[in-house]
């Protein structure tokens, strides 16, 4: 008997993701997601620019590939022209948040009804570890090599709180994926997301703090204890909106 | 057969747009064509289509590669500074393989420029507007019958070579009121194409729509094969008009307000006795080389009127390989030359000879 086996919902390739990236983890969760609600075949994903930008291998679903940051922008007019079906977005915190913000923002200003899981690991991964939008006070990168100086480099973005001050989103939460409970929480909320869109209730977006070893330079164990000291004080986990809860 | 109706260039296009089946439009304000979208606001909602106007032109474009990634109709408008902002998008949809439609209704520039008519965009539109090695279809209405006619055609021709159309419109093309016959209205297309990002229904392997080929020899492999494409619609789907070629010793060479302008100040030259026609290029994306090239033989000279610095007159030289001399007559920034500055330059040509 297997017990554990791979979701129906990735396909047989095999990640590029480098050890202890959390990538995997959150993949894995989102196709757990996809099967348990059934949906694969009505699924359409949409894959970032960043370490993520191989995704659409990944997943079994229909994928498109986007441009750098415009994910949202493509998963609008997907959605817009088969409202049937379930569209989602996976993207990093460079894609998401920095080259992307407009779209971010717009989407979730017009109560979109897609889901978007947006990992954070606070750095840029695939272009060699440089300073994201999200990159904490100090955090040394290949371009903040002194730490990121809140005079000359601003300060982080939260993305949660930030799209929390809008009207339309449905559903808005903070997970990570350090240790076994909060990997099972950030499953409920992905879920959460994809059952909102599937129920009509419109846009959801699951942020996932991450860890990015390689880029970080800590071993990935390191990186793992990194994410309860230094990220969460900065990105505190939870939910920033459920309207099911206000009602 | 539709009855003859007074229209705006800029709505002739929305409505011809809709009657060819496109039920998606996404679009940024910007002069002189949001009539396009305007029109697009009150006519969508009510037949089941998509009005939305987007965050910015990169967001509008991008909304369009969504729905061309589901194998429908999309289109976007804007005038010349909004589309160097979709140049990002209309790469990645010529790198997907996407069909869809651009509408560019041409403003001076460079930089915010102003809002009076231009063909300054020629080079963009015909150069690939965007990063990489591809073409878009560039059509050129010269009256608002062929703003209706040439939108249907640029979603036919996007559709059957998936590859992003323009409609380069100048300004005037888009501002001005003609009667039109609007085209017999068409269905959107029930099945959607089996390249489509549209839900395997765990029928199927996925579909991935993509511009990515990190192996160099398989992207090579893709822009080699999307050139043999190319080389189809170059040999297949180039338009152009003749006017007056015949016994033609000068040749005039326009598109859009400009071709309008030229074939008044050839109707008066001719009048003088000067032998002078026109070719008119429809389609500036392919470039109409062949009928250049047979005018170069018999011609003594070119004379390109252009709301630009001369950019198709490059086309012209190229086409022809430099064999006669091309003249330029051209006035830009949102100016438009008078049949009698064009006729001075015919009657100029016809002193000069070959």
């Amino acid at each position: 008997m297997v017990v554990f086996e791979k979701p129906k919902a990735l396909t047989d390739k095999v990640f590029h993701y480098c050890p202890g990236c959390t990538h995997g983890i959150i993949h894995r969760l989102v196709a757990e997601v996809i099967d348990e609600l059934g949906i694969e075949g009505q699924t359409i994903g949409v894959a970032p620019v960043g370490c993520a930008v191989l995704a659409y291998d990944y997943f079994a679903c229909d994928m498109i590939e986007a441009a750098h940051g415009r994910a949202p922008a493509i998963a609008t007019g997907v959605k817009r022209s088969m409202p049937d079906k379930v569209v989602f977005t996976y993207q990093g915190d460079g894609d998401l948040a920095s080259i992307g913000m407009c779209e971010t923002v717009s989407t979730a200003a017009r109560g979109e009804n897609v889901t978007i899981i947006f990992v954070n690991n606070a750095i840029y991964g695939m272009t060699g570890g440089q300073m994201a939008p999200t990159s904490l006070i100090g955090q040394v990168t290949q371009t903040s090599p002194y730490g990121r100086d809140p005079k000359t480099q601003g300060y982080p973005i939260r993305v949660c709180e930030l799209l929390a001050t809008l009207d339309a989103p449905q559903y808005l939460e903070r997970v990570t994926v350090n240790n076994v409970k909060n990997v099972r929480n950030a499953k409920k909320a992905i879920k959460k997301a994809f059952q909102n869109q599937i129920e009509g209730k419109g846009f959801s977006l699951v942020e996932v703090v991450s860890a990015c070893p390689t880029n970080w330079g800590m071993t990935p164990q390191k990186a793992l204890e990194w994410i309860d000291e230094k990220m969460l004080p900065q990105y505190p986990l939870g939910c920033y909106r459920d309207k099911d809860q206000e009602v | 057969m539709q009855e003859k109706t007074l229209m705006k260039g800029n709505e002739a296009i929305a409505e011809a747009a809709i009657l060819a089946g496109c039920r998606h439009y996404f679009g940024y304000p910007i002069t002189p064509q949001t009539e396009v979208a305007a029109y697009m606001a009150k006519k969508m909602p009510k037949i089941g289509g998509t009005f939305l106007q987007a965050e910015s032109e990169i967001a509008a474009i991008n909304m369009v590669y969504g729905v061309a990634s589901t194998g429908k109709l999309a289109m976007t408008s804007s005038s010349s500074p909004g589309i160097a902002l979709k140049a990002e998008g209309i790469s990645y949809l010529a790198g997907a393989d996407l069909p869809a439609l651009i509408v560019n209704v041409q403003r001076g520039g460079p930089g915010l420029g102003g809002i009076q008519p231009s063909q300054s965009d020629y080079f963009l539109a015909t150069r690939g507007p965007g990063h990489g090695d591809f073409h878009v279809l560039v059509l050129a209405p010269a009256s608002v019958q062929e703003m209706a006619d040439l939108t249907g055609k640029a979603f036919e021709l996007a559709m059957k070579y998936r590859m992003p159309a323009m409609l380069l419109a100048d300004g005037t093309m888009g501002q001005m009121m003609e009667p039109v016959v609007l085209p017999e209205p068409k269905e959107p297309a029930a099945q959607s194409p089996a390249w489509a990002a549209v839900g395997t229904e765990c029928k199927r392997f996925h579909n991935v729509v993509n511009s990515l080929y990190l192996d160099p020899l398989t992207l090579e492999h893709t822009n080699f094969e999307r050139f043999e494409r190319y080389a189809a619609v170059e040999r297949d789907e180039t338009m152009w008009e003749e006017f007056l070629m015949e016994d033609a010793e000068i040749c005039v060479v326009s598109c859009g307000i400009t071709a309008r302008v030229s074939r008044n100040a050839i109707v008066e030259a001719r009048k003088r006795g000067i032998k002078v026609g026109m070719i008119r290029p429809i389609t500036l994306w392919p470039f109409p080389k062949k009928p250049l090239q047979a005018a170069a033989e018999k011609v003594k000279s070119f004379l390109c009127v252009e709301l630009n610095m001369g950019q198709m007159k490059e086309d012209v030289e190229l086409a022809i390989r430099c064999k006669k001399p091309v003249d330029l007559c051209c006035r830009v920034g949102g100016m438009i030359p008078s049949p009698d500055e064009v006729l001075a330059k015919i009657i100029k040509a016809n002193e000069q000879g070959g």
